[in-house]
């Protein structure tokens, strides 16, 4: 276990509480809506914010343990942060910013230009060397800021909302650069973002936090898989539904009943990917059990494919093709009868 | 696009007439200057003793302010404690003090009988009244707060993540702001350092009651211009000129930099 810890914070109302754990050369990325509480506990691990209880422990040493008056500074903290919005010295070129660090660690000055020139040529930046920040695109400050954040040797790389301040088009590209120097770190690796593709593309693991607590951990796969709150069901695409179970039954808060095809009981989250969900103009016949009628709420078209969202009594959403929505004469306030197979709902304990 | 309409004509006569009110002094000035015994009356004795003694001074002032200045300022900045609206109006109070009310209690502070003037001189045997130190203090007391309040509005401007940036690069507090912090404020600094050098120049009041007006020791130029205005006008109008002209450089080179830093 390389960092462990367990975060609590106090600010003002609003109270953090984050336990994670992340290996070396693991990168886990901490998901979650603004307002969360994520760059709160980048800012704890990092010693920027002290702890009102818990402890930060990096390769087994304790940085923060209020209950043993245990407090590293940060500048004796061997962690590399990129911050929001990169936070580089203006009145510096792009290898002093990076000379900064091994400079302030002690390392002579030609060592630390020597050291920072060989940083920027592996982020592929040797051209601008001599440029200040304000020169820069943003993914090459964005470089810029890991290299200052690297050239240090940290044990441990924090990364708050790296891809937050660059424009669309250079968003995929700049993703994949990161995550190629992100995979030659060898440390543990937190990456705090508030978008689900870039935790897809950089992180092995996930943790969602939402109001100051972990709501949700794993992989992408099992988080894709089973979101077990409103945001990451929406984040990822999909349909929640929470509701009791009675053997293949699942009833929902307003009674509505739909039938699955899991065997479960008691409190339940259950997941309907919106391409599963069927919409007829006239009630269809044949095997599927869960039919219903409802109204067309909103319609958001995006391209040929077109998302539906539905009105009671199953307030979900259905993908369809823009055809389809013609063809069914559907718009906002247009009856419209859909239907799920019991095989394509997914149901888990909540 | 925005129509530009005419302004009233009675206020055109009312701005112009300001402007007469501004400019006729100067022009007055200007007008009695005698050019062509400018250099020689800028060199009189009297005069290359003024201006010697008004440069050590007003820049011994700007260095004192710095250094004593700028901690003050960022106290005041980045920490909350209690009375610090009271130490900020003291910080500030002689810019609007009656600089000859400072000169009356610096000197019955630090005078021979003053409440730190007595033992500074029955113990040490130093003695700031009519002395060139006394005229740098006295020039201080007045000059310093406009170095302590532009310096405190653009330390309360500097994103302090960049500070912590540095904090996570391994700089120590004084790494931090000796590399972070003073670079960012530098324009601020530089317009501050100016400000209270211009300020110190032009000190009359509580130089001439706190130190005297001793050729050579105490008197500066604003007071030998009031002293040879008296028995050499042309000297007095050259010292003014000479003064003037240091003004208008301050105010082109700074423009509109002061003003920015202190509403920013």
């Amino acid at each position: 276990m390389s960092l462990d810890a367990e975060v609590s914070v106090t600010l003002g109302p609003f109270e953090l509480n984050v336990a994670l754990r992340v290996d070396d050369g693991e990168v886990v990325a901490v998901l979650g809506p603004n307002g969360g509480g994520k760059t709160t506990l980048v800012r704890a691990l990092a010693g920027l914010h002290s702890l009102r209880a818990g402890h930060v422990t990096l390769d087994g040493v304790v940085l923060d343990d209020p209950s043993a008056r245990i407090f590293v500074a940060p500048e004796h903290r061997q962690c590399g942060v990129v911050f929001q919005d990169y936070c580089l010295f203006a009145h510096l070129t792009t290898e002093e910013n990076v000379a900064f660090g091994p400079r302030s660690r002690g390392v002579s000055k030609a060592d630390a230009h020597h050291r920072a020139l060989e940083w920027l040529d592996t982020m592929g930046l040797a051209g601008t060397a001599h440029l200040r920040p304000d020169r820069l695109s943003g993914g090459q400050a964005q470089r810029v800021a890991l290299a200052r954040a690297l050239a240090t040797g940290p044990r441990l790389l924090l990364l708050d909302e790296p891809m937050a301040a660059l424009d669309a088009g250079a968003r995929a590209s700049v993703r994949h650069q990161l995550g190629r120097h992100l995979e030659g770190f060898a440390g543990p690796c937190v990456v705090v973002t508030h978008d689900p593709l870039d935790a897809a593309a950089l992180a092995d693991r996930l943790l969602i936090v939402e109001d100051g607590h972990v709501v949700q951990s794993g992989t992408l796969a099992e988080v894709t898989a089973r979101p077990r709150t409103a945001y990451v069901a929406e984040l990822m695409g999909l349909n929640l539904l929470r509701g009791r179970a009675r053997g293949t039954h699942l009833v929902l808060a307003n009674g509505t009943t739909l039938q699955t095809s899991v065997d479960a009981n008691g409190d339940v989250f259950a997941v309907i990917a919106p391409r599963d969900v069927a919409l007829y103009s006239s009630p269809p016949g044949g095997s599927p059990r869960n039919t219903w009628s409802t109204r067309v709420d909103e319609i958001h078209r995006l391209g040929t494919r077109a998302r539906v969202l539905l009105g009671a009594p199953v307030p979900i959403a259905a993908e369809v093709t823009s055809e389809a929505v013609s063809d069914l004469g559907l718009g906002e306030g247009a009856p419209v009868w859909a239907s799920v197979k019991a095989t394509q709902i997914d149901v888990y304990g909540a | 696009m925005s129509i530009q309409r005419r302004p009233p004509l009675a206020v055109v006569a009312i701005a112009t007439a300001t402007v007469a009110f501004l400019a006729v002094p100067l022009v007055g000035l200007l007008a009695k200057v005698s050019w062509s015994s400018l250099w020689g009356d800028l060199t009189s004795p009297v005069a290359t003793a003024a201006l010697g003694l008004s440069l050590v001074c007003s820049l011994w002032t700007v260095v004192i302010s710095l250094a004593f200045g700028v901690p003050l300022a960022w106290v005041l900045a980045r920490f909350d404690f209690p009375g610090r609206s009271l130490v900020r109006a003291l910080a500030t109070l002689p810019m609007v003090l009656p600089p000859v009310v400072g000169g009356v209690a610096l000197l019955l502070a630090f005078g021979r009988n003053g409440i730190l003037g007595r033992p500074l001189f029955d113990v040490f045997g130093v003695q700031l009244t009519f002395s060139t130190a006394g005229a740098v203090m006295a020039e201080t007391f007045v000059a310093m707060p406009f170095l302590i309040i532009t310096v405190e509005a653009a330390l309360r401007t500097v994103d302090p993540r960049f500070e912590e940036a540095a904090a996570t690069l391994g700089a120590g507090r004084w790494k931090v702001f000796r590399r972070v912090t003073l670079p960012t404020i530098a324009p601020s600094l530089v317009a501050g350092s100016a400000l209270t050098w211009a300020r110190a120049l032009g000190e009359f009041g509580a130089t001439v009651t706190f130190a005297g007006n001793i050729q050579g020791r105490t008197q500066t130029l604003p007071l030998a211009v009031y002293v040879a205005l008296e028995g050499n006008e042309q000297v007095a109008i050259a010292l003014s000129l000479a003064l003037l002209a240091v003004s208008l450089v301050i105010l082109v080179s700074l423009r509109g930099w002061w003003l920015g830093a202190i509403r920013s």
